[in-house]
C-alpha cells in the first residue's frame, strides 16, 4: 500500500511572487505591444489612451521589478526549495547528473521520471536564465522609461547602458526579451502540465496551494 | 547719414547723449537687434535672461580668437548650414568677431600658402585657439582614405586639435563617424575624440549640425571663457539635454493615441504623431522642436516626416530604417522586424511542444508511480 501524505513545498512569498510575475508579464507584454504599435484609438485630441497605457505600463513594471526582488531575498530566507542552489544545480557533480537524468528524459532518451520534491535540476537551471531575462528587461526598461527625465537619479544610473548600447539597440532588446520570456511562458506551463501527468507530483496544484503529495511506500 | 542706437537712420550728427557706436553698430546692427540676438542667445544656452547683458558686454570686446575649420570625410553640409543661415545676421557676424585664419571651402589663400597659415597658427598660438572639425576622420590603413596636402587627416588632426584650446566636432561624422562610419565601414571612419582621445573635443551632433547651436557654443566660450557642460556622449547639454519627443509640438498626439498611419492619411492632414511612420524622435537628444532651422522656420516633424535621429552617436547603423520603429534584426531578411521574429518563435516553441506533448502522451514511462487502482 502507498499512504500519502502531503509537504509544504512552495512558500507564500514563492507562491506570490510567482504569480505576480505572472499577471504583470501578461500585463506588461499587452501593453508594450501596444506601445510598440498603437492603433490610433483617440478620437479626440484630448484623448489619453497611450497615455494610460503608458501609465500601467510604468505601474505594472514597478510591481514586478519588486516581486523579483522580493523573490531574490526569498533565496536566502526562503526554505530549501525556495533556496539560491535550486537554480544554479551545475555547480556540482550532483546536480549536473539530475540535469542530464531530466535532459535525457525530456528528449526521450530515458523513461525514468526523476521525481522532485521542489525544482527539477533543469528546471532550476532554467529559471536561472529566466531571472536573467528580468534583470535585463527591468534594465533595459527602466533605462528607457528614465530617458524623459535626464537629470534624474535613475537615468544617471540606468542611461549609463546607452554610452555603449545605442537607444534603438536598447529597444530592440527589451522587445526581444519580451518575445523570448513568451517563448519561456510556453516552454513552462508545456513542462509543467507534462510533469503534472508524468511525475504524479502534483505540480500544478502546488503552485496554487504551496503543498506536493509525497508516496511512502510502508 | 549716420545711424543712432535704434539703427534708424537720421539726417546731421549722431546724438551726442549716446553713447559712441559700438563694433556692432559700426557694422550696421541696432543696439535693439543686438540686445535681442543677446537674449535670444541666453536663452538657447539656457541661461536665465539676466545674462543677455554680460553677453552683451562680452560680445562688444573685440578679442579676434583664431580659428581654423578642418574638413575631412564630409560633404561641407555643416559649411553649407553656416553660409546659408539667410541673409547677414548677427549670428555670422558673432562668427567674424572670430579671426578664421583657415577654412578650405571659404579661404581666399590656396596650396602651400593656406598650409602655411595652418601650420602658423598651430605653433604661434598653441592652447589659444579653437579648431571646428567637419567630415570624418578615417584609421584604416594608416588613414589614406583621407589626405590633405599630402598629410593623412588622422595626422592633421592630432597636430591641430591636439595643440588647440579646443576642438568643435560640427556635424555627426565629426562628431560619431556618422555616415562615412555606417556598415560596413570602408574606411575605418570615426568621430575626433576617438581618433585623437588627448584632444579636448565639444560635439555639436547634426546632420547638418543647427549653426543657431554653433553660435551659442561660440558666443558662451567668448563670455565665459570656457566651455558649456556636456553629456556622456561630448554633447553641451543647452541644446543636447532633451529628447525630441519630450519637446514635441506632436507630442499631444502621441500621449492621446492619434498617430499617422500611412503618409498623406487623414490623420496626417491633422498634424498627427509621426511614431508609426518610423519617427525617431524619442531615441534622439536635440533642441530641434525648440530652436528650429533656417532662421526658426520649421524642422523635420514640423515639416510632417518623422525625425531620422541624424544626431545620435551610431545614426545611420541604429537609425534605419527611417520608417519603422525598430531596428532590423541582424541575420534575418531585411523585412523582418523583432516581432515578427518573435511572434514566430512563439508559434515554433508552441509547435514543438505540442509535437512533444503527443510524443510523451504516448510513451509508456519506467517507474511511474502506482497506478489509480493500487492506490
Amino acid at each position: 500500500m502507498t499512504k500519502i501524505t502531503s509537504k509544504y513545498v512552495w512558500e507564500v512569498p514563492v507562491r506570490v511572487t510567482h504569480w505576480v510575475n505572472f499577471l504583470a508579464i501578461l500585463v506588461l507584454s499587452v501593453t508594450g505591444i501596444y506601445i510598440g504599435n498603437p492603433k490610433s484609438l483617440a478620437l479626440a485630441p484630448s484623448g489619453y489612451v497611450m497615455g494610460w497605457v503608458r501609465f500601467i505600463h510604468f505601474v505594472v513594471a514597478y510591481a514586478f521589478t519588486i516581486s523579483v526582488l522580493a523573490r531574490f531575498w526569498w533565496m536566502y530566507k526562503g526554505n530549501r526549495y525556495a533556496n539560491w542552489r535550486s537554480f544554479v544545480p551545475f555547480i556540482n557533480a550532483d546536480g549536473r547528473h539530475k540535469m542530464g537524468r531530466m535532459f535525457r528524459y525530456y528528449v526521450f532518451i530515458s523513461k525514468e521520471v526523476p521525481y522532485v520534491e521542489g525544482h527539477n535540476a533543469l528546471a532550476g537551471a532554467t529559471y536561472l536564465l529566466v531571472f536573467g531575462l528580468y534583470l535585463l528587461s527591468i534594465v533595459t526598461g527602466f533605462a528607457l522609461y528614465a530617458e524623459y527625465a535626464p537629470d534624474s537619479v535613475m537615468f544617471k544610473l540606468f542611461g549609463l547602458i546607452f554610452i555603449p548600447f545605442s537607444s534603438q539597440g536598447v529597444r530592440l532588446f527589451h522587445h526581444i526579451l519580451m518575445w523570448l520570456l513568451i517563448g519561456f511562458a510556453i516552454h513552462h506551463i508545456y513542462s509543467a502540465w507534462l510533469m503534472d501527468v508524468k511525475e504524479r507530483g502534483g505540480v500544478m496544484s502546488a503552485i496554487f496551494g504551496g503543498y506536493k503529495p509525497l508516496r511512502e511506500k510502508e | 547719414m549716420s545711424r543712432t542706437r535704434d539703427g534708424n537712420e537720421h539726417d546731421g550728427l549722431p546724438d551726442p547723449a549716446l553713447p559712441p557706436p559700438t563694433v556692432w553698430e559700426e557694422r550696421g546692427i541696432s543696439r535693439r537687434d543686438f540686445m535681442k540676438f543677446c537674449t535670444a542667445m541666453s536663452a538657447a544656452l539656457a541661461l536665465p535672461p539676466a545674462f543677455a547683458p554680460k553677453i552683451a558686454h562680452a560680445l562688444d570686446q573685440v578679442k579676434r580668437p583664431t580659428l581654423v575649420w578642418l574638413e575631412f570625410q564630409d560633404c561641407a553640409g555643416n559649411t553649407e548650414a553656416l553660409l546659408r543661415s539667410s541673409h547677414p545676421t548677427v549670428a555670422e557676424l558673432v562668427l567674424d568677431v572670430l579671426s578664421i585664419d583657415y577654412h578650405e571651402t571659404i579661404m581666399a589663400a590656396a596650396g602651400h600658402q593656406a598650409e602655411e597659415a595652418l601650420a602658423k597658427v598651430t605653433k604661434e598660438q598653441k592652447g589659444k585657439y579653437l579648431v571646428i572639425v567637419e567630415g570624418s576622420i578615417p584609421m584604416k590603413d594608416n588613414g589614406v582614405y583621407c589626405c590633405v596636402g599630402g598629410r593623412t587627416a588622422v595626422d592633421i588632426a592630432r597636430e591641430v586639435c591636439g595643440n588647440a584650446f579646443a576642438t568643435i566636432a560640427v556635424g555627426s561624422c565629426a562628431a560619431y563617424g556618422g555616415i562615412p562610419a555606417a556598415a560596413p565601414n570602408p574606411t575605418g571612419a570615426v568621430g575626433v575624440k576617438e581618433a585623437v582621445p588627448e584632444a579636448t573635443v565639444i560635439n555639436l551632433p547634426g546632420c547638418p549640425l543647427n549653426p543657431d547651436n554653433l553660435t551659442a557654443l561660440v558666443v558662451h566660450y567668448l563670455t565665459f571663457n570656457k566651455l558649456p557642460a556636456v553629456d556622456s556622449h561630448g554633447r553641451p547639454l543647452f541644446a543636447y539635454g532633451k529628447r525630441i519627443h519630450d519637446a514635441c509640438e506632436r507630442r499631444p498626439h502621441f500621449d492621446a493615441g492619434q498617430y499617422v498611419e500611412e503618409w498623406g492619411d487623414h490623420g496626417h492632414k491633422k498634424g498627427y504623431c509621426l511614431y508609426k511612420m518610423g519617427c525617431k524622435g524619442p531615441a534622439t537628444w536635440h533642441n530641434c522642436p525648440t530652436q528650429r532651422y533656417n532662421m526658426k522656420t520649421s524642422w523635420p516633424v514640423g515639416a510632417g516626416h518623422g525625425c531620422v535621429g541624424c544626431s545620435e552617436p551610431l545614426f545611420w547603423d541604429s537609425m534605419t530604417p527611417f520608417y519603422r520603429r525598430l531596428p532590423n534584426v541582424p541575420g534575418f531578411g531585411i523585412e523582418s522586424t523583432a516581432d515578427k521574429i518573435g511572434a514566430g518563435l512563439a508559434v515554433a516553441t508552441a509547435a514543438a511542444f505540442a509535437g512533444h506533448g503527443v510524443i510523451s502522451g504516448m510513451r509508456h514511462d519506467k517507474g511511474k508511480p502506482e497506478d489509480h487502482e493500487e492506490a
